[in-house]
């Protein structure tokens, strides 16, 4: 086990990947009262084409596979996983997002139990016909709640307008109609292909011994044997630089407009020793012009065009990258129109060094802020590791970047065909 | 688990609460009024989060205000308002990072304390107003957000009940406020408010995190300095309501997807003895994944994707909520109405019982690992008049017994049912 040292919070990492090729981190912060558990794999919504482990021809799975998966792991022969957590005191949960899957527990007592419990009910898969069946009532209610929220609408149709074939543009959980078509076997080739050991991480938080702790995964995973690991192949459509269509409107029976500016990242510019430097960038210019303290934000809250929701949010993966920024609006193409003009602005902006000083004091202020949940701070881990790379290498990267490193980040970002625009409005 | 110690001070015009833990990276200090909830002032209330926020006269836009927030290594900085119980409460928390993790000399403390000075005695606009034409703007910025409510079904079906449910009670009252009172509301008017809440609420400050008790006592002593009469009003609790006869409402909407919710009077809340039982008849009925509600709305019929409860501490409400398709209605209904009599008839196993008392008990551990959290926790006693340390409310959900739950079952009654559905389900 290996163990880094992080001197600007005071606290220790340790690391070790396993013979089956599971990586395991373990943070522990004696302080709290509880252990956060997360267990994770490559394997989201987006990867709906690829060569199933063992195989050699791609296949293509329906949309929503991912996410259905995860509900079913819950569900084993001898009754719900829940069911287990809750007999050993701990809450748990799990989420799909485009690119990962994770399963997680918190606890404050039984925290050895909880561990195997997290390890085996994500090993040990038990999908059949009946059960799958009956999944479909319940994830069916799930989509249908989405469609009734005007901002999940909203930005899965942005999404929907910068991408022409990628399949983020795909909603995580499918539709109603794609799920229909799911069956076990389905569930099992990706199951098999995807939750390799190799292609997974454990991270633990909280309050423990991290020896132990160690022994505990590693007797656990010894007992269990895999097949060896395979290269996943993935496939995925090209994709060209600019967006699918610059304007698409949804109308919805709803009482206020949505207005939301998308932009595509360039796939060039997401190589893995450009990606640190280019999240926190993206993070610090969206902070620094269009949050409350921004020049932007200003202009758009005394010109009218912005209420109170508005907001950005940034995503940046390994073979896409995209951000955004909108909200309410009751003249929503204006503030479409002024956005558009803003961010291609920005490459023109000079940022003097005190302003470059004072951005770099918040977003540091903002790390360490994280470290005071042990669920933003495991989410971030994996987030980060998922592209290759440690998280806590951030307060570094941080200290070191240059007001250089910033503006030639910021001149190659936007450009017009990047853009996109997508409103909600009310009917009629 | 570490104890936490909570230091109160009567100091002149408010309650000094000191917590000091080293479990966080940041520090925070929170500043809390209180008054009785009602229709008159709600609106203005509603405002005043808005425009407190958009400036001091030393930093005279929102703008200026989040720049010195920034330069603070992004101190955050909230206001808004809430209800518990017949309770209005208006909170304004500034968190900040603890000086021991940057290369940095300041006294964040010292700067930050100023800053809530400002705010709550410096505001921008003239001796005896707002700016006008900020409270106009803001006007407009509450009106948008009263008729968004309307878009989320959620939170709209829930008002909706509660609307329903406590009709003529003080906690009918939205803590948003009411578009039809926004007329009257200038900068006059507002401003008196500001200055009613400022003299006469009821007013806590909270300090948490790696702080010296005595040295933090000064320096907030030395910045909170202002004549204050608080009025001597006790926080309001419930008073028991005698239900005739159940409501039954139905609205319909263009929507996808029903909204079920139900409302139950539980005629205990937190200064009750059986409080505790409660929580517990929660957890087993509808707050874990164990529950009866999750289990049989969800798993065995699979008329949801969720299907939970809630309850109200201040108030003793118990509040249903689940996501059903139209047409389920009936059946959904029943089935949770049979979990409520399952409840009475004790049909859940001791086993059942103990594992709701373990998360309980974690969830309730989980809070104190969040300073927000604790803080929250140590109010509740503020509002119910009552000390009880987490360790001592830690001893007393262990102790209850299944008798406890079936006898508090018993005082549990239906009061009103809505349901959101579908145009042309009706």
């Amino acid at each position: 086990m290996k163990s880094f040292q992080l001197e600007q919070i005071g606290e220790t990492l340790y690391h070790k990947k396993l013979e089956n090729g599971l990586d395991v981190f373990l943070l522990p912060r004696m302080e709290m009262e509880k252990t956060y558990g997360i267990f994770s794999t490559k394997y989201g919504s987006i990867d709906q084409t690829f060569t199933p482990i063992g195989q050699s021809d791609y296949t293509t799975v329906p949309d929503g596979i991912a996410h259905f998966l995860e509900h079913k792991l819950f569900e084993k022969e001898d009754g719900d996983v829940f069911q287990q957590f809750s007999k050993q005191g701990a809450s748990a949960n799990a989420y799909t997002s485009f690119t990962r899957t994770s399963y997680l527990f918190s606890s404050t007592e039984n925290v050895k139990e909880n561990v195997q419990t997290l390890l085996d009910f994500v090993q040990e898969p038990y999908f059949t016909e009946e059960t799958v069946e009956k999944e479909k009532g319940i994830i069916g209610q799930e989509i249908k709640m989405y469609d009734d929220q005007p901002d999940w609408r909203l930005f899965f149709g942005t999404i929907g307008s910068l991408y022409h074939h990628h399949p983020v543009k795909i909603d995580i959980a499918g539709t109603v109609e794609s799920i229909q078509q799911i069956t076990k076997d389905d569930l099992y080739t990706c199951y098999e292909t995807f939750y390799h050991p190799s292609n997974m991480i454990l991270l633990i938080t909280g309050s423990f011994d991290p020896e132990t702790m160690l022994q505990d995964v590693e007797d656990n995973q010894r007992k269990k044997s895999f097949r060896p690991a395979d290269n996943i192949q993935r496939s995925f459509p090209d994709e060209p630089v600019s967006v699918a269509e610059k304007e698409r409107e949804i109308r919805m029976p709803v009482s206020t407009s949505k207005c939301l500016v998308g932009i595509k990242q360039n796939p060039a510019q997401l190589t893995s020793d450009h990606i640190p430097k280019l999240k926190l960038v993206t993070q610090m210019v969206y902070d620094f012009f269009f949050s409350r303290s921004g020049e932007y934000y200003e202009e758009l809250y005394r010109e009218g065009l912005i209420e109170d929701e508005f907001d950005y949010e940034i995503h940046i993966e390994n073979n896409f990258g995209f951000s955004m920024i909108g909200g309410d609006s009751t003249k929503p193409k204006e503030l479409s129109a002024r956005l558009r003009e803003m961010l291609l602005q920005l490459k023109q902006e000079e940022i003097s060094d005190e302003n470059f000083e004072r951005m770099k004091r918040k977003k540091q202020g903002d790390l360490i802020r994280t470290l005071n949940s042990l669920e933003a701070t495991a989410n971030q881990f994996i987030d980060y590791h998922q592209l290759g790379l440690n998280y806590f290498d951030v307060y570094e990267t941080l200290n070191t970047m240059t007001k250089d490193d910033f503006s030639s980040i910021l001149a190659e970002w936007i450009k017009e065909e990047q853009i996109s625009t997508c409103y909600v409005l009310p009917e009629s | 688990m570490t104890e936490l110690k909570e230091y109160q001070y009567a100091e002149n015009g408010y309650q000094l609460h000191i917590i000091p833990t080293k479990k966080f990276k940041t520090n925070m200090i929170m500043v809390r009024f209180l008054s009785p909830l009602r229709r008159e002032n709600a609106t203005k209330r509603a405002l005043l989060p808005f425009v407190l926020q958009k400036g001091t006269k030393e930093f005279p836009s929102e703008r200026l205000l989040r720049i010195k927030l920034d330069e603070l290594y992004g101190a955050q900085l909230s206001v808004d308002s809430s209800k518990k119980g017949e309770n209005l409460l208006i909170t304004l928390r500034i968190s900040f990072v603890n000086e021991k993790f940057i290369q940095n000399n300041t006294s964040l403390l010292t700067e930050v304390l100023h800053l809530l000075r400002q705010i709550l005695l410096e505001p921008n606009g003239t001796e005896h107003a707002f700016l006008p034409e900020l409270v106009a703007k803001e006007k407009n910025t509450l009106r948008q957000k009263i008729e968004s409510i309307k878009d989320q079904k959620m939170q709209y079906a829930n008002m909706r009940l509660i609307d329903e449910m406590c009709k003529g009670e003080p906690y009918e009252t939205h803590v948003h406020g009411y578009l039809e009172d926004l007329d009257s509301v200038n900068e006059n008017n507002l401003y008196d408010e500001f200055i009613a809440m400022i003299q006469h609420d009821q007013m806590d400050v909270y300090a948490l995190g790696d702080l010296h008790v005595e040295k933090t006592k000064e320096a907030i002593g030395k910045v909170l300095t202002f004549s204050r009469e608080p009025k001597h009003e006790s926080p309001l609790s419930n008073h028991r309501v005698h239900i005739d006869e159940v409501k039954e409402i139905k609205e319909a909407q263009k929507i996808q997807q029903g909204k079920l919710q139900i409302g139950f009077r539980t005629n205990t809340t937190f200064k009750d003895d059986d409080y505790f039982a409660l929580q517990i008849y929660n957890g087993l009925f509808g707050g874990f994944p164990h529950s009866k509600l999750f289990m049989n709305v969800r798993e065995k019929h699979q008329l949801a994707y969720y299907a939970a409860s809630r309850f109200e501490s201040h108030k003793g409400l118990l509040l249903v909520f689940s996501g059903i398709a139209p047409q389920s209605f009936d059946k959904a209904k029943e089935i949770i109405l049979e979990q409520v009599e399952e409840m009475k008839k004790g049909n859940f196993t001791e086993e059942q019982l103990e594992e709701t008392k373990r998360l309980t008990v974690h969830q309730l551990k989980e809070t104190l690992d969040n300073p927000y959290g604790i803080v929250e926790l140590m109010y509740h006693q503020v509002l119910a008049e009552k000390n009880m340390s987490p360790e001592e409310m830690f001893a007393a959900l262990e102790k209850v017994t299944k008798n406890d739950l079936i006898a508090l079952a018993e005082k549990i009654e239906l009061d009103t049912i809505y349901f959101l559905t579908s145009e042309g389900d009706q």
